[in-house]
């Protein structure tokens, strides 16, 4: 599996109320959720966002609240993939529960540009900026979670397991 | 080599006789919680896969919280979906507006949660419980529904660091000077994936609402949980209250942790948290030039009965500064009944401050004290990002509930001195 697209760039300690402010938490339903997707940070990103597009950000993103309405929204808003120096641990438990790709790789994190056009292949852990030609390879997943990703998220490996 | 309170849990619940940092394990457990944002997305995600039982109807915990009573149709219906899907499932613990507090508040105090539990809530402040000797941790609303379905969860057991207390706090500091303190020091991810193991001969100086504020805001240093021994003060906390018999973990001597942080208590300061991020903490003497318009006293982290006493000491007979709103919000309805009787709501009004029934609201931005561009709010909650409490260009200061209720009486953030 592997996402191609462009970069959205982004601090350290993007929390999810940014991500997802809670006065908008009045519903469950993702779609009308994703329409707020970064408001607070960055206005634009709703509006610019394309499908396999590609969020990169510093340390401890995803900070905060355990809503999981926040990588929902991220994944609703047709981004591929999430590259940071780090995750807060809660969101990154419900990033893989639902199926968004979430790579830590600070190097690429660190380089990567805003705009850059990325690839990243989900099996290999590896991540090329095509606009600079670099390549990073981030670590691949436990074969747990990689089980969990693979059956399409947490439940669905559940009742696999039936 | 030996393992931490947490691990020993996490071993005991897993089925194991040893876990070590990193290891991957499923783990029984003792409570499932939600809250009315997190529930409805758990409750689809739990009907979705097709589940049409839970694990245990007496081991599931549903609170109304954030936006009850309701503040629009939209969050309205959210509590609907929680109440329908509680009583289809006959859930136990479901507590609706009447009988509801703030979750972190409301578990401990209705013996809901015990010593040695293993815990996961779809709310990150799900932390607090490690205050009564357990294992308690946030997480999504997948993983409660998997939680609901099968009574397990995954986890990877975290490494430690441990925080060895010394002394005693000033009378003018409580937990909150504390656990920001510990924050300021190591920052909002220095406990990253990792358990906050709280030990030491201060411990004992420091109340059930202290150790339950400090555990509250583990999440905030990044931390998986956060964690108490259990002592006396615990064991007569839990007596006659706990529906389930209390199980103690002790670490081991020889247990290992990547840090002993060392924090004596007795040169804690009132601390406060300055925005946009709780590791931005400065000595509240020094903030004497920041004006407020409001003041929130309350939350999950601060707005439980010694809290209110606090305020109610140093508001009674004054009166609110001109220009400022104060909003208390008591956590639980037993809290809020105690405040009542004990005149504590008379004067909380009397000094012109408003009280509400128990309420998330203004703490995360939902309703009851929302703030307008360029305003400051002093509060006892617990983060202080970015349009938190509502406008992107707004600003929260996070502190103690003597240093919130003395700066309502001047406008200015305020140190407390006895």
């Amino acid at each position: 599996m592997k996402t191609t697209g462009h970069v959205f760039k982004y601090a350290d300690n993007v929390d999810t109320d940014v991500i997802i402010p809670a006065r908008y938490l009045n519903t469950p339903n993702a779609a009308e959720l994703a329409l707020h997707c970064m408001e607070d940070i960055d206005k634009e990103f709703v509006k610019k966002v394309q499908q396999g597009d590609v969020i990169v950000a510093g340390w401890n993103f995803g900070c905060g609240s355990s809503r999981e309405h926040a990588p929902l929204v991220i994944k609703t808003c047709g981004t591929g993939c999430v590259i940071a120096k780090s995750f807060a641990r809660i969101f990154y438990r419900n990033a893989i529960n639902i199926g968004l790709p979430i790579l830590e790789c600070p190097e690429a994190a660190e380089e990567i540009n805003a705009g850059d056009d990325v690839t990243v292949d989900f099996d290999t852990g590896i991540i090329t900026d095509n606009t600079t030609g670099k390549t990073y390879k981030s670590q691949a997943f436990p074969p747990f979670i990689q089980n969990i990703i693979e059956k399409g998220g947490l439940l669905a490996s559940l009742k696999d397991n039936d | 080599m030996g393992m931490t309170m947490t691990q020993k849990i996490l071993a005991a619940k897993a089925g194991l006789d040893k876990v070590v940092p990193g290891q991957l394990i499923s783990a029984k457990l003792d409570i499932v919680l939600g809250n009315d944002i997190t529930t409805p997305v758990a409750v689809n995600e739990f009907n979705k896969a097709g589940f049409d039982s839970v694990f245990d109807k007496d081991r599931i915990a549903i609170v109304l919280d954030h936006f009850v009573p309701n503040k629009d149709i939209k969050a309205a219906e959210q509590s609907k979906q929680c109440r329908e899907f509680s009583c289809n499932h006959c859930i136990s613990h479901f507590y609706d507006v009447g009988k509801m507090g703030i979750e972190h508040a409301l578990l401990p105090e209705q013996g809901v949660v015990t010593a040695g539990d293993c815990i996961i809530g779809a709310d990150s402040h799900t932390c607090t419980y490690g205050a009564l000797g357990a294992f308690s941790t946030g997480v999504g609303s997948t993983d409660m529904a998997a939680g609901m379905a099968t009574g397990t969860a995954w986890f990877k057991v975290p490494s430690a660091i441990k925080f060895n207390l010394t002394g005693k706090l000033p009378g003018n500091c409580s937990g909150k000077d504390v656990i920001l303190t510990i924050i300021g020091m190591i920052g909002v991810d220095g406990a990253l994936y990792k358990s906050m193991e709280f030990a030491g001969d201060g411990v004992k100086t420091l109340s059930m609402d202290d150790r339950l504020c400090i555990c509250n805001m583990a999440i905030e240093a990044g931390a998986k949980n956060g964690i108490f021994p259990v002592d006396e003060k615990t064991v007569e906390y839990m007596t006659g209250r706990c529906e389930r018999t209390p199980v103690v973990y002790e670490a081991d001597s020889d247990a290992e942790y990547e840090k002993v942080i060392d924090i004596n208590l007795s040169a804690i300061t009132p601390t406060v948290s300055c925005p946009h991020l709780p590791e931005n903490t400065r000595k509240a003497s020094e903030l004497s030039q920041v004006k407020v318009d409001q003041v929130v006293i309350g939350s999950c982290t601060n707005g439980r009965m010694e809290d209110m006493e606090t305020a109610y000491k140093i508001l009674k007979g004054k009166k609110v500064a001109d220009g400022v709103r104060c909003i208390i919000i008591p956590a639980t309805m037993s809290i809020m009944r105690e405040c009542s009787e004990k005149g504590y709501v008379t004067a909380f009004i009397d000094a012109g401050a408003v009280v509400s029934t128990p309420t998330c609201g203004p703490c995360l931005g939902g309703y009851m004290g929302i703030l307008a561009a360029g305003e400051k709010c002093i509060a006892t909650t617990n983060r202080n990002f970015v349009g938190r409490m509502g406008h992107v260009d707004s600003e929260v200061y996070l502190a103690s509930p003597a240093t919130a209720a003395a700066s309502a009486l001047t406008g200015y953030i305020t140190e407390y001195k006895e």
